[in-house]
């Protein structure tokens, strides 16, 4: 019998079974970042343990709120900085390097085919783009995963989504990953990994895969995941140049990380997606989704593009093509927060930053801030939000607020108008 | 391995989430100790408060309890009050992850184990021994007294005997 990717990633990284389907993997890589890595530090040191498996391997970065808003935030900084001083960690990034996590350790070129990799965040899960296995964890698992480098996870069963048909112009990855949500429900994939495969995953960028891969968790999936192609090499290439001949040979060793024909799947679905339109949230839960409806007339007070769902440079193309030459409405506040300094860096040296600035957008510097309602535009109570996020939660970006979730595009549209609606009904 | 012996909180109700365990803005918080004053701070049941918890050592409660998000700081409010065993119908997969990997006990018994203790025990000052090697829990108030066997797996049960994962790990790997 064959085997998914997932399976053959723990096969060749299990060290150990203690019992049961329990198996204890090796890991490439340990992301951090600064809410939940302070309390593993301490915690660490308080046991005399404060040591690191390998500061090559771990990566970290001050990104959920930054610069600090208050003294508490402060804190969990400046523990973050000490320690990666202290241990040597060469892949750490401060205030000016900074961006979001999930944009900005790929961007780096720190995720293989055929990795293992684990962060103390939930929405690790978008490095599954690359062909890796990527889980969000809790303290403790991060404390092991810092100290030790393995982690213990059930054997991987796996949910293989197949996306068929056209994606129509106008429909994004995210509009693909949220009708995916809705059709098997926030607890759809809970233990499972999500393989998002077919035609329509086979012609996305990397972007849009790592889109799919990031809202897996919102169906409850472990880590999504994607098979290495000659996409992923174009991506990775500058940082793989030396270790292959060419691109063809780093193809083929990628291709060991696809799962066989014969593999077993909890689940097989298929999603044609010709039909599709573009999407939006409506309630609290990332499975409560419908087309855009304009005749409703949601009214928005903010429009939030951003975050390690739809930040990246694709995503604000996308916005600005609509924004371009337009105003956004009097009723509304936009706020753009490029993912990473490059993104901003390249916006900037593509105009997008202008278009956004003209259209009367309000530009931060690379955080999640208001993603996780921390800071940089935080909802009041009753305020409603068109966000590119991937969180609807009930108070995410605010207590008492509401906040719709949206591909860029219609998010872009909705910030001319200043209620729900897609770049079509634009005049 | 930790202390599952002493004096049972009765928390009679289903679905109680890590927000009602530990509120979300205590999650700045950076150390495990600061959480102490905010344990079920937010829960929502009749008859309960605060003042209920010092000098607690064991909850018993209903179904799904830890559902919600996958803090850890959930386990951590309960081991800092000195609370290292949760016995309910089922529990939430994160939150009892969660438990065993920092060396406490989240184990399962039946609804009508749980019914049986209620009827008994609620409102009686009642205290629980843990025999771990024979997997069994004596719960005794006055002169009433029942043992109950329980079954936590082969991975659990060597996580509770290491410490939790971070010694199971330090000494394995
Ligand atoms: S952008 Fe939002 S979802 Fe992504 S890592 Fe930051 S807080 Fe989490």
């Amino acid at each position: 019998m064959g085997k998914t990717i997932a399976e053959k990633i723990f096969d060749t990284h299990r060290i150990d079974n203690p019992s049961g389907d329990i198996n204890v993997i090796q890991l490439d890589a340990v992301f951090c970042h600064e809410i939940t890595t302070p309390v593993a530090i301490n915690d660490l040191k308080e046991r005399g343990m404060d040591r690191v498996f390998d500061s090559t391997k771990i990566k970290a970065v001050i990104d959920h709120v930054t610069p600090s808003k208050d003294s508490k935030t402060a804190t969990q900084a400046r523990i973050m900085r000490e320690w990666a001083r202290n241990q040597n960690i060469r892949d750490f990034f401060d205030i000016g390097k900074n961006g979001v996590c999930h944009a900005l350790f790929p961007e780096k070129g720190f995720v293989r085919p055929g990795y293992t990799i684990i962060m103390g965040d939930s929405h690790t899960c978008t490095h599954g783009a690359f062909g890796a296995f990527a889980a969000g964890v809790g303290t403790t698992d991060l404390e092991v995963g810092i100290l030790k480098g393995v982690c213990a996870f059930h054997y991987p069963k796996t949910i293989k989504i197949n996306i068929t048909g056209i994606l129509r112009k106008g429909v994004f990855a995210k509009d693909v990953i949220l009708s995916v949500i809705g059709k098997i429900g926030v607890n759809g994939a809970t233990n499972k990994v999500m393989e998002f495969t077919g035609p329509v995953v086979e012609k996305m960028s990397m972007e849009e895969r790592m889109t799919l891969c990031n809202m897996a968790i919102e169906a409850g999936g472990t880590s999504g995941i994607c098979y290495p192609d000659s996409t992923t090499v174009e991506y990775l290439w500058k940082f793989i140049k030396d270790d292959y001949e060419s691109k063809e040979k780093a193809l083929s060793d990628f291709e060991k990380w696809h799962s066989d024909a014969d593999a077993e799947y909890t689940k097989i679905i298929v999603h044609d997606i010709t039909d599709l339109k573009p999407m939006m949230t409506v309630g609290y839960k990332p499975d409560q989704v419908q087309e855009v409806n304009t005749e409703e007339k949601i009214k928005v007070d903010q429009i939030y593009i951003g975050s390690c769902t739809n930040g990246r440079i694709e995503d604000l193309r996308e916005a600005a093509v609509v924004l371009k030459g337009r105003k956004i409405s009097d009723s509304v506040r936009g706020i753009l927060s490029p993912a990473t300094p490059d993104v901003y860096k390249l916006a900037m040296k593509e105009g997008l930053i202008d278009i956004f600035m003209e259209a009367g957008f309000c530009v931060t510097n690379p955080t999640c801030g208001a993603c996780l309602g921390m800071s940089n535009g935080v909802l009041a109570a009753g305020e409603v939000c068109a966000s590119t996020t991937n969180r609807n939660f009930n108070g995410r970006m605010g207590k008492g607020g509401m906040v719709h979730l949206m591909s860029p595009a219609v998010a872009a549209a909705t910030s001319v108008t200043g209620y729900i609606t897609t770049p079509d009904n634009l005049d | 391995m930790k202390n599952f012996n002493g004096e049972i909180l009765f928390l009679e109700r289903s679905d109680i989430n890590t927000d009602e365990i530990i509120p979300a803005k205590y999650l700045t918080e950076i150390t495990k100790a600061a959480l102490k004053p905010y344990l079920l701070e937010d829960l929502k049941l009749e008859g309960f408060t605060t003042k209920d918890i010092p000098g607690k050592s064991v909850i018993i409660t209903r179904e799904n309890f830890g559902c919600g998000s996958s803090r850890e700081h959930a386990p951590w409010a309960l081991e800092v009050n000195g609370i290292n065993l949760v016995l309910a119908e089922n529990f939430a997969r994160i939150f009892k992850q969660n438990m065993f990997n920092c060396g406490m006990m989240a184990v399962e018994l039946d609804k009508e184990t749980i019914e049986e203790i209620f009827k008994i025990f609620k409102g009686l000052k009642t205290s629980i021994e843990t025999d771990f090697p024979k997997a069994v829990f004596v719960l005794k108030s006055g002169g009433k007294s029942i043992s109950i066997p329980f079954t936590v797996s082969e991975f659990d049960r060597s996580l509770v005997e290491a410490g939790g994962w971070i010694n199971f790990a330090d000494k394995n790997y």
